[in-house]
């Protein structure tokens, strides 16, 4: 019997000997540590690796992690990774980018690849600021908030990632938290095991320009009330001391306090599966819902959908098998030829 | 009961070299697929030819106006064919919008074919014709077939059942049968064609040979045609020989390259007139696993070739100028990264939207700046259909040899116009060798070759050679992200000096015509052909004139500015306001002169030739532009 030899890496194997450029106390490195941590631990061979970014704080990730990478250009990363994916479909290809990176200026891009469903796995660093340019709103900045560009407060609507995610037709779609060391590295895990497009929301601290900006998420002592965790076949219970629930209530979703005959029963039981995009926005939605937690976790984990580029590359295999591989010469003289004799 | 015989006129037939022939009517009316199966009919006899199309950008106007009417040209010959003609000699215009947009075109006493069931006066009115022309003798000076078109059309088709409309879909049918009596040739290649397109719609193939031969039998019955031509085969250099399109050959030529290098074609493509060909061919060769990517945009589709390339495909983009103007930030991106991609760029008037179906050639000044900072890239164009091809090829050999991307300036004219095209044979194709890199030793992915100063092409998935690269700028071999100002100014010298050294496989420059003289005329692009005929008229009249048509934009041919000082005289005609002309006064300090047509439409010969004979001091001075101001005076 032989056994396959799965290569055996450490942290330190995806390190580069490159100088990091975030500024210290940035989300960034709890990310940059949990995706060198997720890479060893997945028992593929570091050369199958690829990260594509494009432009922002976050896109300079490539440059820390040592596998294959490419700083591309603003906005772009799905576009290059789409390319690269369809040629490639065996490699594994990860895409960094940020909120404005991959709503604004990439926004055209992001829902393409998602409805597509191209086998990329997009990390979605969240500071709900432009950090490069020095403190911009984004569109995810809030309603009203006071940046260097809007010293009155932003007019703009914010976009929700995972509710644009749900309606581009996104087949994996997940938050977590950059200070959530075990619980991100356990969803990326989930995004690395899905076939499709995986689309990870990650809750991103922007010391700088907009500090705190998920306080509600984080703090220690507020975390529990705030934050409902999503597990599949679970029920969806929150509270420092797991007294609350979120129950469905006709179309809507509500908060429960459990007891007085209230009990987990009652309560909504997460299906990642449902095949019904109205359920994964009810969950999309309870973010920034007054009284209402923030859900992390994998929002929806569709299975079933075939990958953008075994589509692509099956036609390609039925028409070789149909026609057979192309004869150039007779490619030349195919059409309607005529023969001038000497 | 006794027989009666009818006589059947005995015609003159007469031996001629060449004719121009128009079809032109309501953009309904199927004049591309007419002058599409005459063209092919006279290339299967043997005839040189040359064809141009020219149809709205509106896919159905309004029916009958003049913003409907489309039409097509075709130029055959027993000797060679460099244009679709200045004039031409036969038109057949199917309504009174086609008569009034084309009739100026027409040659004094040739042969005009009208439908005239389209000559109401409900027909004149959308036409915005006040007299009905086939009344007013404002025809009398050309050989006037007023034919019942449709009436006939459907007379001949009256006993297949079909409706009115269907039927009339026919007359166009019915005019080609015309012309294939006018020109003594065959139904045959297009009973072939109908029975291919309508395989599962008989009652199609039979209306359509149906109509075809009413038109050739009323021609042959009727007592109005007196005289028919024969215009003998063409005496081409021996070989295979097929019709094709710019577009059409640009897409083998893509097949061809991957084949020869032995790796897979990627094509990233938005839609756009006139470029959208060269996404529909592709796509039809899967079993050459070339991989057709119709992206979100024209930026998805330059990012995704790039991303292609990057996984160590030949990376390729096809669009036009709007495209390319919303391509530039990622052209600067493969510059900076040293990734090899081919960018097709199918010109066609601007700015904007401009006009989208008419050519132009004004993408010049673009492809070599239009990038923020200094980001050279190699430019080269192709100067017929058929040389499609041999560009595609070239700008994939340089592409790959030197690491960078590279554009093809094409044009509306090219891409859509056809010519006979010798085929060649797999021998005759050049060697595109790709090498992968695969040594982790000493590895470094901008260490550079010394001749071709391009960097390896290290692809994803190759163990030991993961690397970082990006569009920030870096250190020289390493890659590594570097600021220092000495650097930056050595890496912007070395991309220069990689495009610059691309000019070593560029072969001598030999003038067509006179090695040295009174005049050069230096142009690229689908202007060769108008160029060349005028070229030959002038030098058949004693003239000494030379013409250097540029297939490389950038770098230019290293002795291209000893070829000038061969001349007294430098004339640069252009379908733009003069950008090579710009260019090459900048180069080389010489005082060329420009002549410049910008009006969607290619040269005449005629044109060039009285251009040249004003630069030789034997012709006032007129330009395109009185041209339009007489048409704009009507």
């Amino acid at each position: 019997m032989t056994t396959a030899t799965l290569p055996v890496y450490t942290k330190k194997d995806f390190q580069t000997d490159q100088e990091i450029r975030w500024c210290p106390g940035c989300g960034d490195y709890a990310i940059l540590s949990a995706v060198q941590m997720v890479f060893a631990d997945l028992g593929i061979p570091r050369e199958k690796f690829v990260i594509i970014s494009g432009i922002g704080c976050s896109s300079r990730f490539p440059y820390y992690i040592n596998t294959f990478g490419f700083h591309t250009i603003h906005g772009r990363a799905p576009a290059v990774a789409t390319g690269l994916k369809i040629v490639r479909p065996d490699l594994e290809v990860w895409v960094a980018t940020g909120d404005g990176d991959s709503l604004s200026i990439g926004g055209n891009h992001t829902i393409h690849m998602l409805r597509r469903n191209v086998g990329l796995k997009v990390l979605l660093f969240n500071n709900k600021i432009y950090g490069l340019t020095k403190g911009q709103y984004s569109p995810t900045s809030e309603v009203g908030k006071k940046t260097k560009s809007t010293p009155f407060g932003t007019t703009d609507r914010p976009f929700n990632p995972i509710s644009l995610a749900i309606g581009s037709e996104a087949t994996f779609v997940a938050r977590s938290v950059d200070v959530f060391q075990t619980h991100l590295k356990d969803t990326l895990k989930k995004a690395a095991a899905h076939k499709g497009s995986a689309y990870v929301e990650i809750l991103q601290n922007c010391n700088i320009f907009n500090d705190g900006a998920w306080e509600t998420v984080t703090e220690k002592e507020a975390r529990s009330e705030n934050i409902v965790q999503l597990e599949h076949g679970k029920p969806l219970i929150y509270g420092k001391n797991r007294d609350k629930g979120i129950r469905l209530n006709g179309l809507d979703l509500e908060v429960v306090q459990l007891g007085n005959g209230v009990t987990e029963k009652d309560l909504l039981v997460h299906d990642e599966k449902h095949p019904r995009a109205a359920y994964a926005f009810l969950l999309a939605h309870m973010e920034h819902r007054p009284g209402f937690p923030t859900p992390i976790g994998v929002f929806r984990s569709w299975d079933n959908v075939p990958r953008y580029e075994d589509l692509i590359n099956d036609q390609i295999r039925e028409v070789q098998a149909k026609r057979g591989k192309g004869d150039l010469a007779k490619l030349l003289r195919s059409g309607d030829t005529w023969e001038l004799k000497a | 009961m006794a027989l009666t015989t009818i006589e059947i006129p005995k015609r003159k037939r007469e031996i001629i070299d060449n004719a121009v022939i128009r079809f032109c009517g309501d953009s309904g009316d199927g004049m591309q697929i007419t002058g599409s199966q005459f063209t092919n009919t006279v290339a299967l006899y043997g005839n040189d030819l040359a064809t141009f199309p020219d149809f709205p950008a509106e896919i159905r106007a309004p029916a009958g106006t003049l913003p409907g009417v489309s039409g097509f040209q075709v130029h055959f010959s027993s000797s060679d064919v460099y244009t679709p003609g200045d004039s031409v000699d036969v038109l057949i215009a199917m309504n009174p919008a086609a008569l009034k947009m084309n009739l100026a075109d027409l040659k004094t006493n040739g042969i005009l074919i009208v439908n005239v069931d389209d000559f109401k006066e409900n027909d004149l009115r959308k036409a915005q014709i006040v007299t009905n022309p086939l009344e007013d003798h404002s025809l009398d000076g050309y050989r006037l077939f007023a034919v019942e078109l449709t009436k006939m059309t459907r007379a001949a088709l009256k006993d297949l059942g079909l409706d009115a409309k269907s039927m009339d879909r026919c007359k166009n049918f019915f005019a080609l049968g015309m012309c294939y009596w006018l020109y003594n040739r065959s139904m045959e290649p297009t009973h072939g064609w109908l029975e291919e397109k309508f395989k599962n719609k008989q009652q199609l193939v039979q209306a359509n040979k149906l109509a075809m031969k009413a038109g050739y039998s009323y021609c042959e019955a009727t007592e109005a045609f007196q005289i028919s031509y024969e215009i003998p085969p063409a005496k081409l250099t021996p070989g295979v020989y097929r019709n094709i399109s710019g577009n059409a050959a640009l897409a083998l030529g893509f097949v061809a390259a991957s084949q020869k290098a032995g790796i897979p074609l990627f094509l990233g493509s938005y839609p756009i007139t006139p470029a959208s060909d060269i996404l529909h061919e592709l796509s039809m060769y899967k079993d050459f696993g070339v991989i057709t990517f119709q992206a979100e945009d024209e930026i998805a589709a330059i990012t995704s070739a790039i991303g292609a390339a990057y996984a160590g495909a030949l990376g390729i983009t096809s669009t036009s100028g709007p495209g390319m103007a919303l391509k530039t930030e990622a052209l600067g991106l493969a510059v900076a990264v040293e990734l090899p991609l081919v960018i097709c760029d199918i010109q066609r008037g601007g700015p904007s939207t401009g006009l989208p179906t008419k050519t132009e050639q004004a993408d010049l000044l673009q492809a070599l700046f239009g990038r923020n900072s200094e980001a050279p890239i190699p430019v080269v164009a192709p100067s017929s259909p058929g040389d499609c091809f041999w560009i595609a090829l070239e700008a994939s050999r340089i592409a790959i040899k030197h690491m960078v991307p590279v554009i093809i300036l094409s044009d509306g004219y090219l891409a859509n116009g056809a010519e006979p095209w010798k085929v060649p044979t797999i021998d005759e194709l050049p060697e595109i060798p790709v090498h992968f890199e695969t040594n982790p030793e000493g590895f470094l992915p901008y260490r550079r070759d010394p001749v071709t100063l391009s960097r390896p092409w290290a692809v994803p998935g190759t163990p030991g050679l993961e690397h970082r690269i990006g569009g920030i700028e870096k250190q020289d071999v390493t890659g590594n992200i570097d600021y220092e100002p000495l650097n930056h100014e050595h890496m912007v010298r070395l991309r220069a000096a990689k495009v610059e050294s691309v000019a070593n496989d560029i072969p001598p420059v030999v003038p067509e015509g006179d090695q040295s003289g009174d005049l050069l005329i230096i142009a690229w692009g689908s202007t060769h052909g108008p160029i060349t005929a005028a070229l030959n008229a002038q030098r058949e009249k004693g003239r000494s004139i030379g013409h250097v048509h540029l297939r490389h934009l950038n770098p230019l041919p290293r002795d291209l500015g000893d070829v000038i000082k061969r001349f007294k005289k430098v004339l640069v005609p252009e379908m733009n306001m003069g950008q090579l002309l710009m260019i090459l006064r900048a180069k080389f300090l010489v005082d060329a002169q420009g002549y410049n047509k910008i009006q969607g439409k290619p040269f005449k010969t005629s044109e060039i030739e009285n251009k040249i004979e004003q630069m030789l001091g034997l012709a006032p001075f007129t330009s395109p532009e009185d041209d339009f101001d007489e048409q704009a005076g009507e």
